[in-house]
């Protein structure tokens, strides 16, 4: 690290930093994988409150959120092939698509969560807590794994528009795409989560 | 050390493919779930958000061309989360 010379390039390793990123994404797992399970026991404690208030949720809003997803998800897929073909402009544009469609997954959700809201069902509202254990579990686990679903989305929408200027800017380029590869990465964790998200959540009613 | 193999770069047209058997299972979840199967229903769709899962891993993740240290990494995950599922779920049923 002492001679930082513009001839000598930077020691890196972008295979430990794969590595990183992929450790980091077994903690997400985990994360999530634990509120599943809070979500399974509670289901087996309560089938017909968690049935019933499963069919307050909207499954067009949900399955057009998971179209989104599952394109966007393809689109920085494709965005990483196109840099590593070192077809930069056609990178820009995939990544310019995917975050497009990370904010249609946000706006999506900004209105199935306003109808919610407008009904007076939001966590700590008196209807909230006027409903019966089993309804409220199935709701605070609602609001909760889709709020941190979206705060991933949001952190994901960051790091793909970062990686979109450092091309910008070159600093990310075909021999250089540990950035994009490993918020690819990210971006393929939250399509990954949403998955089981939506079917036990709006599906299994 | 470096690691100058080249990368396996994937076509366009797989990751198309990919995505649309990805929308395919998506629609079928729907309908499968929209008829009352009981029991079977929630083992259905969630044999299904398992292999889009799968899918995910292998195709969009890349898994299928990274090494075995990660390939087993990541199995060992979803080993380790099975376990914490089955242990908790014979807590509450035997309890």
């Amino acid at each position: 690290m002492e001679n930082h010379s513009s001839h000598i390039e930077e020691p890196r390793d972008d295979y430990a930093a794969k590595l990183g990123m992929w450790l980091f994404i077994f903690t997400e797992l985990l994360l999530f994988g634990g509120l599943f399970l809070v979500y399974s026991i509670f289901r087996y404690k309560f089938p017909v409150q968690f049935h019933q208030a499963a069919l307050e949720l909207n499954v067009t809003i949900g399955a057009i959120n998971t179209v989104v997803l599952l394109v966007s998800s393809m689109t920085v897929a494709m965005s990483l092939a196109a840099l590593q073909k070192s077809n930069t402009k056609l990178a820009k544009i995939l990544l310019l698509i995917t975050v497009f469609c990370a904010f249609l997954f946000l706006v999506n959700k900004y209105f199935e969560w306003g109808v919610k809201f407008e009904e007076g069902l939001y966590p700590g509202s008196d209807l909230m807590l006027q409903l019966e254990h089993g309804s409220l579990l199935y709701f605070s686990l609602y609001f909760f794994m889709t709020g941190l679903h979206a705060l991933h989305i949001i952190i994901g929408m960051i790091i793909l528009l970062v990686a979109y200027f450092k091309i910008n800017s070159g600093k990310v380029n075909i021999g250089k795409y540990a950035l994009l590869e490993n918020g690819a990465l990210y971006w393929h964790l939250v399509d990954l989560i949403w998955i089981f998200l939506f079917p036990l959540l709006y599906l299994i009613s | 050390m470096t690691h100058k193999d080249l990368p396996h770069i994937t076509e366009y047209k797989t990751l198309g493919i990919v995505l649309l058997i990805l929308l395919l299972l998506t629609f079928t979840t729907i309908e499968v779930t929209s008829f009352h199967l009981r029991a079977a229903t929630v083992l259905v769709a969630l044999l299904i958000a398992g292999v889009k899962g799968y899918i995910v891993l292998t195709y969009f993740m890349h898994l299928k061309h990274e090494g075995l240290l990660l390939r087993v990494l990541v199995s060992a995950v979803f080993l380790l989360y099975a376990v914490i599922v089955i242990i908790t779920f014979f807590d509450y049923m035997y309890r």
